[in-house]
């Protein structure tokens, strides 16, 4: 994983969502997964504003690996990570200020994810700009879609309903059904079902259908 | 030797004396026993009643059949765990259940699902689930349909009627209006407890009546599948906390005996926290279990969101189950207490 030279860019990127899934396969960064997403407007966002740190942060610090002393680099890449992710709650709270009211206090927590650090520590201050880059993307998108599922399900049986957000400040709410067909799926016990229900399912698929190869660890 | 006889020797490890009990038979035994509780729900509360139990019954066994043959274990369904398991969950939930509009007839059976395959048989079955399978599963219907669930029926004693009136639980009245309401609504307190030991009260199915448990849990009791230690000290710490803060007026005012004799306590106490699998095995560490499960009900029950307790009381309980064990767990014999080591300062 962390011999570059030899990888593409492409499965820098899709070892992130497959391989190395943040929720799926690593088990990190389980508090927003179980908090946020029982909506799925605020599972994308979230999973987006996740995207969007882990990559700027790989960037960054990729740039800077030379001139980041040993000794300190850990300070250092919290300093990065909170720089970004002030800007990133910056432009939510202007921009999709209902959003953010809700999920507001997860974007703070970004700064202590386990997988954005663990990235910066183990890929981006190694490597280069490009492979960087393509690590922060699929880690990120790895993140984004596996929100995205947990909330797609957790919504669809916990309230009979889908928010599809439709731009920035709007979004489109999809009733299935009228009744609540599963309550406990949007509360916070059934964000642990869910979590787990899907993490069995994804190594299920793993263990079946893609054998060679896939495991990493 | 002299005999003549050709005695055959055989050489076994232990254990040399093996006795006729098995768990299948442990279980159909605590089924036989659960069978007064049951036809008194049947008597107060008809044919719903019998659909239900007899509907969770058939989706415990169904879906533990599909799980073992899914993994490929050996079917166990003669061990009667899965009836029991369904037999206990029909029996805690309302008998309200089985109605079409609105449709909540599915609620037993995903709850069935949700007791046998992820709280038994993901924890790998018989004997190493950590929680009691049909109190999650009551657990799990309770908070996804509080609704449906909380709706009680009126016993009617008339097997055949489908209709009923739907009522407040005793303990419902209990919490939101006080016992002065309860003894009102009852007649007078006499009449209140003996609607309460009898049965003839609203409920889930096999709770209501106190004295049809009792008689299982004694038969339980005479023939040693459980100890006296649980249910024991189950109930007397729940009567204590009734007596000393369940007054409204103040200290030492509360009806000990209507907390006893009302809700799922005789259930809980006799036949859901003495649950092999999830309640201590060690005696002292039972009578902790005992306290716990009624402390925690009574705080539920005075101080809660919820009219009744017992059910999390047993759950959280459960989660200590193996600490207790290793906390109370025998002194080996003869073996001596390393002394401390002082260290040099």
């Amino acid at each position: 994983m962390s011999s570059t030279s030899t990888t593409s860019l492409k499965d820098l990127f899709l070892n992130g969502i497959i391989k190395e899934n943040t929720i799926f396969k690593l088990a990190l960064s389980l508090c927003p997964s179980i908090a946020v997403t029982n909506n799925l407007k605020n599972g994308i966002f979230m999973g987006a504003a996740v995207l969007f740190v882990q990559t700027m942060v790989n960037i960054t610090i990729s740039l800077m690996r030379k001139v980041i002393h040993p000794k300190v680099r850990l300070p250092i890449f919290m300093l990065v990570i909170s720089g970004w992710v002030t800007v990133t709650s910056m432009l939510m709270a202007a921009f999709v200020p209902d959003v953010y009211a809700k999920v507001g206090l997860y974007i703070q927590l970004i700064v202590a994810f386990a997988s954005i650090l663990a990235r910066a520590e183990m890929f981006a201050s190694k490597n280069s700009f490009m492979p960087s880059m393509a690590d922060g993307l699929g880690m990120g998108v790895g993140f984004l879609f596996a929100l995205t599922v947990i909330s797609f399900f957790r919504e669809l049986v916990g309230k009979g309903t889908l928010t599809i957000p439709t731009s920035l400040s709007s979004a489109h709410v999809i009733t299935f059904m009228h009744t609540k067909p599963l309550l406990i799926m949007v509360l916070p016990a059934g964000g642990f079902l869910a979590v787990g229900i899907l993490m069995a399912f994804f190594n299920w698929i793993d263990v079946r259908y893609m054998k060679k190869g896939a495991v990493s660890h | 030797m002299e005999s003549t006889k050709k005695e055959q020797l055989i050489v076994s490890v232990s254990p040399h004396i093996k006795s006729d009990e098995t768990t299948s038979r442990i279980m159909w035994t605590v089924s036989l026993a659960l069978m007064p509780a049951m036809l008194s729900g049947l008597y107060f509360f008809g044919l719903k009643a019998l659909f239900i139990t007899a509907l969770s019954i058939v989706s415990c066994m169904v879906f533990e059949q599909w799980y073992l043959k899914m993994v490929g274990k050996t079917s166990v369904l003669s061990d009667g765990s899965g009836f029991l398991t369904g037999l206990l969950l029909g029996m805690n939930m309302p008998a309200s259940l089985w109605s079409f509009s609105p449709f909540t007839v599915h609620i037993p059976v995903i709850a069935s699902f949700f007791a046998i395959v992820i709280t038994k048989q993901l924890f790998g079955g018989l004997g190493y689930n950590v929680f009691n399978p049909a109190l999650i599963g009551r657990a799990f219907a309770l908070i996804s349909w509080p609704k449906a669930m909380t709706i009680w029926n009126e016993p009617t004693a008339a097997f055949l009627a489908m209709d009923a009136k739907t009522t407040a639980t005793p303990l419902g009245i209990l919490k939101e209006e006080g016992l002065s309401k309860l003894i009102e609504v009852f007649g007078d307190k006499m009449n209140l407890y003996m609607h309460l030991l009898t049965g003839n009260r609203a409920g889930s199915i096999g709770e209501t009546s106190a004295i049809a448990i009792l008689i299982g849990g004694l038969f339980l009791l005479y023939k040693k599948y459980i100890s006296w230690h649980i249910p024991v000290s189950f109930l007397a710490t729940a009567a204590l906390m009734a007596w000393i803060f369940g007054g409204k007026e103040g200290l030492f005012q509360g009806d000990p005996i209507v907390h006893l004799i009302s809700g799922g306590m005789m259930l809980g106490a006799w036949f859901m926290a003495t649950d092999y699998v999830t309640s201590p095995s060690v005696r002292n560490g039972q009578i902790l279990f005992g306290i716990g499960c009624g402390f925690l009900t009574m705080i539920i029950r005075l101080k809660g969101g919820f009219p009744e307790g017992v059910m999390f009381a047993i759950l959280i309980m459960n989660c200590f189950a193996p600490l207790i064990d290793r906390g109370f767990k025998a002194k080996v014999f003869g073996a001596v207490k390393q002394p401390k080591v002082k260290e040099a300062k």
